[in-house]
């Protein structure tokens, strides 16, 4: 196991650098509930600690909504294409989840997440949105987010139906069924079967931490109803029996709680970071669906000027008067056409850093979330051990 | 029965070749789930024989570096009663559990005591830990086993006789008054229920344990031989429990029941019907009043299930002048301690049901946990199979690597769970047997009601007898000279009062006699529950420490493994 390897940005994140080290660090914090009803919501503060010159003095703070982070998630995905935009948590469906405390909280911890992301990345951290993000005010906020809704904000169900697009396009393209307007590139080739499959494999390893997650609560239950009625048991009981089984109730349901917290820690400091692993890959499926799309923008394009060129040849042959009228649209197209192609090549070059980027960031991220898993599950094992073992002599005690 | 057992146990074999057949580096160390279960053994007798200053209660211990998977492991008693002394913290030192590995011991060792075995052991390698047993304590072990389909007799016309299957009987024992120390008979489920019944006769006060259903709807709805396995296990668990006896032990049923070769020379129970018929000779008999007493032997049953059926009607009749409290019975139900123990039990009964269920609860959370423990192993395994195979960057086979590790450690931690779980059913058993054992106990108290009831309806007899000799006395008086048939009636009159008068004084000791063996059976009850109960809780929670340092010492080892991943926030 390596050396441990920060982000790879230019920027810290501790403030407590020399003050000529330039450094952004920004925290999510206090999930409050606001508005009523069908309306209510909650608001997150979002603190942002820096000395960069474009940001407003050394420490600002605004109060942002879920949809403002999906909004900038939007308009980065629109901006940087190549870049795998860091995923945000889901919005919840079901109604009855979406105030519970431990909802709030993974939300808060995911958004919190991924705003540092956006915050480390090279490309990213440039942007201008990022800043508008962290410093404007609410109001602002609000027109920009309702601007971006009206115009380019398509419906749920229609963006679902592209979404669906995208995905039937860019399996098309792996399964090899489309028109050959696609690159023939092995290399990369592999690399979305590889992108393909990795979320197979992820979400079924999700599946079971969740199911783990559950299992602990299960036993924490049980244990306190086991030890409930061991209590009850002993009750009935007289002196050294009775007193030996109330004691046991007891210590099953100190256990219990145990198991109540470790399956929390589980939650937060194992599930969450494998479904965080599921929604990344999810992006890079985006970011694939994308490389494709400028792909086939370039081809498209590409074709489209070889035959103006061969038009543009013809009319030049008959000195037709249409000659200049075409010149001037071959030119443009010979714009679009190097625009898309150069499109192209930096989402082509930009995927391949950022996959690096990716697998390095997971290595260390897997390995953090391994290392919670083993330190949880060590010491829940170990507080059980101690526990059961601390009522051996008052069980002597009790039976002698 | 808790958790089924061989049906866990299908299933963790099913999934455990799957595990087994993945590649592991490491080399299986310490326990491998291989019928590594240990099953703790009944303590009531181990209790009794050994010497008080023993901790009762402690796993053996083997050297850790011995692979328990080779060979079955020497056992030997590591409590050293010295050393006890000494330390006054834990009651064990640690890490003793995390040495413990329970390793199989061969089934025939001279280890078990008194033909009790862990109730609900599955049929193949499980074992018993025993004390070393007292050399005077008696030994008797029984067997059920190769059940076999046998043809009935029969005369009948009708071709396709009816088959029944028989169980051979093995008995293993050193006590003397049976004939030999191995012997084996067959028998099929009609001779238990001849025994169990003839058993309840004999037997009356006493806290004789329940014998296996006759299930008539299983028997037709599951596969014949899962039944019949179902059935051979039952009866097994049920004979050595009437072995675990101390009186029963020595019954006569017993030993004709587990040595007499060929037919079981025991009266078989008349069905109700040729009951009835035989009674319905006697019935106009008893009610033109000849014959109408009881006789002295017929009064040690109880009237139900007998052939009386006047006696039947009067003890109804009685029984029914007793609920409306209308004629003050002079024996009365006195014994307040005998009450109070009743309502105690029922509310013992009560919870331990409640206990029961809420046990079973957790045998079902503690195997779920193993499952998806394992499964989500198994999930990382092929994660890191599938990223290795594509592996173009570094970051990737360091992040298999790790996810290995991680793999390998659930999978562990999979099998400890399991093999915990197969423990704690056994341990937790002692629930369900007190649950069954409530069953003798009404039993036994029913004797007794039946017994008063007995032995009031004959004095409230007695005293309409008595009236009726008044009536005639005065009746007679009145004519001069006696008329000859009223002197006859007089005379026997006067002998059923006698005849009554004896039935009466046998009634009544046969119910002080039942009323004795309920009390020596609640002291008994008393003792072995706390034995058992100790013996329960005791090797629950050793078996959780145990189980519980193996798990933390596999978790703590990957922990280590990646604590270079550590944050600054500890």
């Amino acid at each position: 196991m390596d050396q441990q390897q920060r982000s790879s940005s230019g920027y810290s994140h501790s403030p407590r650098s020399p003050s000529s080290q330039p450094y952004l660090s920004v925290s999510v914090t206090d999930p409050v509930k606001l508005g009523n009803g069908v309306q209510a919501y909650i608001s997150y503060r979002v603190i942002t600690k820096t000395n960069l010159p474009d940001y407003q003095g050394p420490e600002k703070i605004v109060i942002r909504r879920y949809s403002d982070f999906v909004w900038l998630h939007d308009r980065l995905f629109e901006k940087y294409r190549g870049v795998f935009i860091p995923p945000l948590p889901e919005k919840s469906v079901v109604e009855k989840f979406r105030f519970s405390a431990e909802f709030i909280e993974m939300r808060r911890q995911a958004l919190d997440v991924f705003v540092n992301r956006i915050a480390s990345h090279q490309e990213l951290q440039q942007s201008e949105d990022l800043k508008t993000f962290l410093q404007a005010e609410e109001e602002t906020m609000e027109r920009l987010r309702a601007h971006e809704s009206s115009y380019f904000k398509k419906k749920p169900a229609d963006l679902l139906q592209i979404f669906k697009d995208v995905q039937s396009r860019v399996s098309d393209v792996v399964l090899g069924k489309e028109k050959p307007v696609e690159e023939s590139n092995p290399d990369y080739e592999k690399l979305k079967h590889y992108i393909f499959e990795l979320e197979n494999h992820l979400a079924e390893a999700q599946k079971h931490a969740y199911r783990l997650v559950k299992r602990h609560r299960e036993l924490g239950q049980s244990l306190s109803d086991f030890g409930k009625a061991a209590k009850l048991l002993g009750a009935c009981e007289a002196d050294g029996l009775g007193k030996a089984l109330t004691e046991f109730g007891a210590k099953s349901e100190t256990l219990s709680i145990r198991l109540q917290k470790e399956a929390h820690q589980l939650l937060m400091n194992f599930e969450e970071p494998l479904k965080d692993y599921v929604r990344a890959v999810q992006s890079i499926k985006a970011t694939i669906a994308e490389r494709a799309n400028a792909f086939r923008q370039q081809c498209e394009l590409a074709e489209t000027m070889k035959l103006k060129e061969i038009n543009l040849d013809k009319l030049m042959l008959t000195r037709s008067d249409r000659v200049g009228e075409a010149e001037i649209e071959y030119r443009e197209l010979k714009e679009d056409s190097e625009e898309a192609a150069r499109r192209f090549e930096s989402i082509v070059r930009l995927m391949n850093e950022e996959i690096v980027r990716f697998q390095d960031q997971k290595m260390i991220d897997m390995g953090r979330a391994f290392h919670e898993f083993a330190k949880g599950q060590a010491r829940l094992a170990n507080n059980i051990a101690d526990a059961w073992r601390s009522l051996l002599p008052k069980l002597e005690a009790c039976f002698t | 029965m808790m958790g089924s057992e061989n049906e866990a146990e299908s299933q963790v074999f099913a999934s455990r070749e799957e595990m087994e057949n993945l590649v592991l580096d490491e080399p299986s160390d310490n326990t491998n789930g291989n019928g590594g279960s240990k099953s703790f053994s009944d303590y009531r007798s181990v209790m009794s024989s050994l010497a008080d200053a023993h901790h009762p209660f402690s796993p053996p211990l083997t050297p850790a570096d011995s692979d328990p998977l080779l060979a079955p492991q020497p056992y030997r008693d590591l409590r050293n009663p010295s050393l006890s002394h000494d330390n006054n913290n834990s009651y064990i030192e640690p890490p003793a559990y995390a040495d413990v590995i329970f390793s199989p011991f061969d089934e025939n060792t001279g280890s078990e005591i008194n033909g009790i075995d862990s109730p609900g052991r599955s049929s193949d390698s499980s074992l018993s830990l025993s004390r070393s047993p007292s050399s005077s304590s008696d030994y008797i072990k029984i067997t059920v086993s190769n059940p076999q389909k046998e043809q009935e007799s029969s005369n009948s016309l009708v071709p396709g006789a009816s088959t029944y299957v028989t169980y051979l009987i093995t008995t293993r024992t050193n006590i003397p008054e049976f004939n030999g120390s191995e012997f084996g008979v067959r028998r099929r489920f009609k001779d238990v229920v001849t025994l169990s019944d003839r058993l309840a006769e004999a037997y009356r006060g006493f806290f004789i344990p329940p014998r296996p259903d006759k299930s008539v709807v299983e028997s037709q709805v599951m596969q014949k031989q899962e039944f019949v396995e179902q059935r051979r296990v039952a009866l097994e668990k049920y004979l050595r429990r009437l072995a675990a006896h101390p009186i029963i032990r020595n019954s006569d049923e017993l030993k004709v029941f587990l040595q007499v070769q060929g037919k079981l020379p025991l009266a078989t129970s008349t069905d109700v019907a040729s009951r009835m018929l035989d009674g319905a000779v006697n019935l106009p008999k008893q009610l033109f009043g000849e014959g109408s007493t009881v006789a002295p032997q017929d009064v040690v049953q109880p009237a139900k299930g007998g052939r009386d059926l006047l006696r039947l009607f009067k003890e109804l009749k009685q029984s029914v002048s007793n609920d409306w409290g209308g004629s003050r019975p002079p024996v009365v139900e006195e014994d307040k301690e005998f009450l109070e123990k009743k309502e105690k039990m029922n509310v013992f009964e009560l919870q331990l049901s409640n206990a029961s269920q809420q046990a079973e609860s957790l045998v079902k959370a503690q195997q779920d946990m193993g499952e998806t423990m394992g499964e989500l192993g198994l999930a990382f395994i092929k994660l890191t199979k599938f990223e290795n195979e594509e592996a173009k960057f570094e970051s990737q086979r360091v992040r298999a690597g790790d996810m290995k590790n991680v793999a390998t450690a659930a999978v562990k931690a999979s099998r400890f769970y399991r093999e915990l779980n197969a423990q704690t059913v056994k341990h937790l058993d002692t629930l369900h047997e007190y649950l069954g054992l409530m069953l003798s106990v009404h039993g036994a108290f029913a004797d007794r009601s039946s017994a008063l009831l007995t032995v009031q309806t004959l004095i409230s007899e007695l005293s309409a007898l008595h009236t009726r000799a008044e009536k005639l006395e005065a009746a007679s008086s009145k004519i001069f000279g006696g008329d000859k048939s009223r002197i006859r009636r007089m005379e026997e009159l006067k002998e059923t009062i006698r005849a009554t008068e004896n039935a009466k004084s046998v009634a009544i000791r046969e119910y002080e006699r039942i009323k004795e063996n309920n009390r020596t059976e609640l002291e008994r009850m008393e003792t072995e529950k706390h034995a058992d109960f100790s013996n329960m809780l005791k090797g629950f929670v050793l078996n959780q420490v145990g189980y519980a340092e193996k798990i933390a010492n596999v978790w703590a080892k990957v922990a280590e493994e990646t604590s270079g991943y550590a944050t600054d926030s500890a």
